[in-house]
């Protein structure tokens, strides 16, 4: 089992957002998980990468790895990628400049080789393709300036870069009109490959079109209440999550409040 | 070795000393007061004595000369209802925002009761003169004319504490709501020799109380005076207080005010200011957030013309986690007029998650009016987002051109685009009748130099 | 929770990397200050009677100044009487080229990486390089002769081109100006001088690396650039200093004339000796530099790194006399440990449409404080004025401190002024981004205040700008624009 997340729970002061996680994903399994609101979807993305703002217990065995005892840039170099919900702008840092300190301070720590800037500027050309990006966007400083779209592409960007075993999409479809939508999950498929995996979590059935996953679940008040397979997706989409039974599992997540 | 010696700095103007000063305001430190306060006056004397008066070498009176004030030879005030007196009810009216709320009304710094309106209170709540309290001894109040002197400190607050005989009183007992707002009225009236009063009011609010207060100063005209009033401001914890004032004196006056705000936890404190009267007025305002997640919005507007000078300095200091402050000054100066404003932040080691801003902005409708600024941000701990702005300009010359491509004369084209640049900060006024009041002045004052069709009050 | 301040503290204090000192034979005078002192410094450098005057004008003016503690700085007294105020390297350079240069200071250059000959040959920048004081040798003199460009040190100025040199010393800094200005005005040894003729674009970077190298001296050297009608220049300026356990003072002049459509533009980069991670010793930086865009049309730009000294005290200014000048103000100062830096301009608007722009960049780290101080004037005569001012801080670790204090003062109601700022501590979100994607938090932290400050190294020379880059501990390495 590549991920394994044993009664996961987080809290930020008093307030506990995880109630309980668990799950398990294979190498070359797409998870979605989907829910409402508030339900901990985010909150369980930045706990599986590092995020220090949680009061955290239980247990996550990444590759037979306790994740839990590694800093955010260990747990990149073992091989898992956030794609973050909202990335955040760094002023006066260049993309390129970027994206090569990422992928080699990745490579350094497994022990692989540097790339130099005129292997690297090849390597992220290619990528870029795979994104539709064109090359004036690598001399703009991170994320600054860059519209939604772009900002969610600049993920997927990094991704095929990075190239991890485990990667985790929080609402890459959020806010994407649906030319966007198709380019971002052309970027996603082509990284599909039965040593990966990935984790997509979306609030929306319509992402699910273009990244078909192979299990479903549905997270409610910090917990997950149901997995299926991907007609789960579908069910959810015409029902709603009301018709799931999940009615006491919502007014509980309304209690505790939207995660950050 | 021996180093160099430098030669004293020469004083050599004809201004009298504190204690001069002091003489000649008549200081009775024997008079009927509590022993705590009488002490509190002896040591605000010796303390106000060794400082001396401001100059313009203290970074806090850097553009406000006090050469102006310091040449006349001010006298102490009159006793309340003496002989001659000029202020009249039908004066009271005009400046009341709502006939019918609970007011306070001094002259020259002393209680007129005749003037004032004391309203059914909701139990808890004392609204009375600060003298009147004094005579019963003033119990509790001591820590509040006996505060140790700090680096912001001057002679004038020290003087208010010499002097100080009369002034509000207001306090709200925890859980208390006053929603009308209470409306303290200070007027200043010579027609003699200049006078100088020396108000202090006391505004304490308790654990969740709320409570609305406006201060209005005005006075005769004709004589020369001098107001130097002290307010003193205490949020307990999760009390919200709205404070307004509205600085209108007679041109010849001289106006000098502080009001000093202590919050507690959760507490919020809003004031809004608008200064249109004066010769020189320096309005200070001192908030120090000692609980936390306290907030502080401080807002003012100035409209200095003629020679009139608007000093306006601001001093926030966060002293507690996760406090609040929000700045937002503007000033419209016209002919020589002079605007000021010295904002200061001050984020102590021991406020991390300060969340902090400052913004001044200047409209300078004349070749000779002149506006400093000096926004200033002192930090000491790195767990903060503060901003600051400030900006000095004219009048949008294309919006100005629109408008009179549309048919809108010069004049009231230039008085509209002035009266919209002020009218943010009229919006923040929460009180619809105070808000009518208040645009009523300022758009009475930005007009007066057009044909009176350009300016008009809200909508 | 990280702890964000160990990287951050390991990153503010890396070691001072120029703490050498050079056994160089030196030729000072007796330690303190007098009237005989000066006499002795002046005729030790045989200078002209008006000169000697000038200096006496300003000891005796200097004498009746008390020190000015108005910064935002603290430090102990200084005592005036226990500085040497002239020490050269001996022999006293009389060079005819590079290689009579002595070898101990080739060495010491070599060690500074700023090879004389290396700068020469490779890089086309003329350099001048002062010691203790005083000029040791420039370069490229030759070259800039062709074109009539004056390039020398300051001494060799008073000799060979007093008509140009007395005219303009003190047009800008008056020996009046300020207690560390007149004092340096009295005894300064050495400096730069630089003239560029009536419409030459000076064909190349001039430089001057200053050193302090021998101990209990002052440095006060004095700067004087005049650009004539239409003429263009670019200089540089970087300083180092030895480690010593004293403080040394070091107050130096700048003045910049800028005659009608000239375009002058100086850059700093800043390393004296900070002092250890205690807050021993280090270099007191007082400076006063100042220009003046005379003539209409002229421009002055000023950009500065201030890594280095125990205090900082500057504030390089702007007078915009003639209409339409310009002046610029872009600095990035960083105060690690205990350091103290309070620095900003100073833009005197006085003709008409006169604009001036104000980038600032602090970074407080350890126990550094910060400020910005700034004042922007536009007095009634400067119709149509404008400024525009950008004041950043960055805070890393919370007993640093940034602050802000500027000065607008507006007299003309044409004239737009325009002042904002921020103070943050380094963003946890820009950190997590960064370690998510596998960097390191050190080099997190390094590339986000590069980041930062990357407004102001983009005004920088190229050379420059890697130097300063490196100062901040990022390599950027080729991804830079």
């Amino acid at each position: 089992m590549m991920l394994k997340i044993e009664n996961l729970h987080a809290q930020i002061g008093d307030n506990e957002i995880l109630r309980g996680v668990n799950l398990e994903v294979a190498a070359g399994e797409v998870h979605a998980i989907m829910g409402p609101n508030g339900s901990g979807k985010s909150t369980l993305a930045n706990v599986l990468a590092g995020h220090e703002a949680y009061g955290i217990t239980g247990t996550v065995r990444f590759e037979d790895e306790d994740l839990l005892a590694l800093s955010p840039e260990d747990r990149a170099a073992a091989g898992l990628f956030l794609a973050f919900q909202h990335p955040v702008e760094i002023p006066g840092v260049g993309n390129l400049y970027f994206l090569r300190m990422a992928f080699n301070s990745v490579r350094r720590r497994r022990g692989l080789e540097e790339l130099d800037v005129m292997g690297f500027l090849a390597l992220a050309q290619e990528r870029m393709k795979l994104v539709e990006m064109d090359r004036s966007f690598m001399s703009r400083s991170v994320n600054e300036g860059f519209s939604g779209g772009e900002k969610k592409r600049n993920e997927i960007l990094q991704m095929t870069i990075l190239e991890p075993k485990l990667a985790i999409l929080d609402e890459t479809d959020s806010g994407l009109d649906i030319d966007a939508l198709r380019i971002v999950a052309g970027g996603v498929n082509a990284l599909r490959r039965p040593d990966r995996a990935m984790i997509v979590i979306t609030h929306h059935q319509r992402l699910l079109d273009y990244i078909v996953p192979d299990r479903v679940h549905v997270m409610a008040g910090g917990r997950i209440v149901r997995s299926g397979d991907k007609d789960l997706a579908l069910e959810l989409e015409e029902h709603g999550y009301a018709d799931l039974g999940l009615e006491v599992a919502s007014d509980r997540s309304a209690s505790v409040g939207a995660t950050p | 070795m021996t180093t160099v010696t430098s030669t004293a700095r020469t004083s050599a103007t004809a201004a009298p000393t504190v204690a001069e000063l002091l003489s000649r305001l008549g200081f009775r430190p024997s008079g009927p007061s509590p022993a705590w306060l009488t002490q509190a006056r002896h040591a605000s004397l010796g303390w106000a004595t060794a400082r001396g008066f401001p100059t313009l070498k203290d970074e806090d009176w850097k553009y406000t000369r006090l050469g102006p004030l310091l040449d006349v030879p001010f006298e102490r005030a009159g006793d309340g209802d003496g002989a001659g007196r000029r202020v009249s009810p039908a004066m009271i009216d005009a400046l009341t925002i709502d006939a019918a709320s609970t007011r306070l009304v001094f002259v020259n710094g002393l209680f007129a009761a005749e003037l004032s309106l004391l309203t059914d209170l909701p139990e808890g709540v004392t609204v009375t003169n600060l003298a009147s309290v004094l005579a019963e001894g003033g119990a509790g109040l001591e820590p509040f004319f006996s505060r140790p002197f700090g680096e912001y400190d001057h002679a004038f607050t020290a003087i208010n504490t010499v002097l100080a005989e009369d002034g509000a009183f207001i306090q709200v007992a925890a859980d208390a709501l006053i929603t009308a707002p209470i409306e303290l009225v200070f007027l200043s009236d010579a027609h003699g020799p200049p006078v100088m009063a020396n108000p202090r009011s006391l505004i304490l609010a308790g654990p969740r109380s709320r409570v609305a207060v406006v201060e209005t100063y005005a006075g005769t005209s004709g004589g020369v005076t001098c107001t130097n009033a002290v307010t003193q401001v205490v949020l307990d914890e999760g009390a919200r207080v709205e404070h307004y004032k509205i600085q209108d004196e007679p041109d010849a006056a001289f106006h000098l005010a502080l009001l000093d705000v202590r919050q507690g936890p959760g507490s919020r404190f809003s004031s809004g200011s608008v200064a249109l009267g004066s010769k020189i007025a320096r309005n200070e305002v001192r908030v120090r957030l000692e609980g936390e997640g306290a907030e502080a919005g401080i807002d003012g507007l100035y409209l200095p013309r003629g020679d009139q000078h608007h000093d306006n300095p601001i001093l926030i200091e966060h002293a507690a986690p996760r406090c609040t402050s929000r700045q937002l000054y503007k000033g419209i100066v016209d002919e020589r007029g002079h605007g000021v404003f010295n904002g200061r932040i001050i984020v102590w080691p021991d406020a991390p998650g300060t969340d902090a801003s400052q913004t001044n902005k200047n409209l300078l409708l004349s070749d000779h009016a002149e506006v400093d600024t000096r926004p200033r941000l002192e930090i000491l701990t790195d767990d903060v987002k503060c901003a600051h702005g400030a900006a000095v300009g004219a009048l949008d010359e294309e919006a100005l051109f629109y408008l009179r491509s549309r048919g809108v004369p010069y004049e009231a084209a230039r008085a509209l685009l002035t009266y919209a640049f002020a009218r943010e900060l009229l919006d923040l006024i929460e009180s619809e009748s105070l808000r009518t009041h208040v645009e009523t002045l300022v758009a009475g004052r930005l007009s007066t130099d057009s044909d009176g069709t350009g300016a008009h009050s809200g909508d | 929770m990280t702890d964000v301040s160990n990287d951050v503290r390991e990153f503010a204090s890396q070691e001072y990397q120029y703490g050498f000192s050079t056994d160089l034979d030196t030729d000072a005078v007796p330690k303190g200050l007098s009237e005989d002192v000066i006499r002795l410094i002046s005729a030790k450098k045989h200078e002209p009677d008006w000169l000697l005057e000038w200096r006496l004008r300003a000891y005796r003016h200097w004498i009746t100044l008390e020190e000015p503690h108005w910064q935002n700085v603290h430090y102990g007294p200084i005592d005036y009487q226990d500085i040497i105020y002239y020490a050269a390297p001996k022999p006293k350079p009389q060079l005819a080229s590079l290689d009579e240069v002595d070898p101990e200071l080739r060495t010491m250059f070599d060690k500074l990486g700023i090879s004389l000959a290396e700068q020469e040959r490779l890089s086309g920048v003329a350099v001048d390089a002062i010691v203790d004081s005083v000029s040791v040798a420039t370069t490229f003199k030759r070259k800039l002769a062709d074109v009539g460009v004056i390039f020398c040190s300051f001494s060799e100025a008073v000799q060979n081109h007093p008509e140009l040199v007395r005219p303009y010393l003190g047009s800008v800094v008056p020996y009046r100006d300020n207690y560390f200005a007149t004092l340096n005005s009295a005894v300064f040894t050495d400096g730069s001088f630089c003239f560029i003729p009536k419409g030459v674009h000076c064909p190349m970077e001039l430089s001057t690396y200053f050193r302090i190298n021998a101990a209990d001296t002052g440095q006060f050297e004095r700067t004087l650039i005049v650009a004539e009608e239409g003429a263009e220049v670019s200089y540089l300026e970087g300083c180092t200093a030895p480690m010593r356990d004293k403080n040394q003072l070091h107050a130096a002049v700048v003045e910049l004339v800028a005659l009608e459509g000239a375009r002058i533009k100086y850059s700093t980069v800043q390393n004296w000796y900070p002092g250890d991670a205690d807050g021993r010793g280090g270099i007191y930086n007082f400076v006063t530099k100042r220009g003046k865009c005379a003539g209409a049309n002229s421009k002055i730009s000023w950009t500065q790194v201030e890594t280095g000294s125990a205090i900082t005290w500057k504030y390089p200014g702007v007078i915009l006399q003639g209409d339409n000048s310009v002046g610029e103000f872009y600095s990035v100062a960083l105060t690690a440990n205990h350091q103290q830096a309070d620095t900003g301009t100073k833009m005197i608007h006085i003709g008409k449409n006169t604009h001036s722009t104000i980038v600032s960049k602090a970074i407080s780290a350890g126990h550094g404080q910060n400020t910005y101080r700034g004042l922007v004037k536009t007095l009634r005569s400067a119709e149509g004025a404008r400024n525009h001012t950008r004041c950043d801080s960055l805070l890393l670790g919370s007993d640093s401190g940034a602050h802000t204090f500027p000065y607008i003062e507006v007299k003309h109601p044409s004239a737009q002024v325009e002042h904002e700022a921020s103070t943050s501590k380094i963003s946890e979100d820009q950190l997590f981004y960064c370690r998510q994607r596998g960097i390191s938090e050190e080099d997190a932290v390094s590339m986000i205040v590069n980041g930062f400050c990357r407004e102001v190294f983009k005004e920088l020379p190229m050379e420059f700008a890697v130097e300063a880059q490196r100062l901040l501990s990022v390599s950027l390495e080729g991804s830079v624009g």
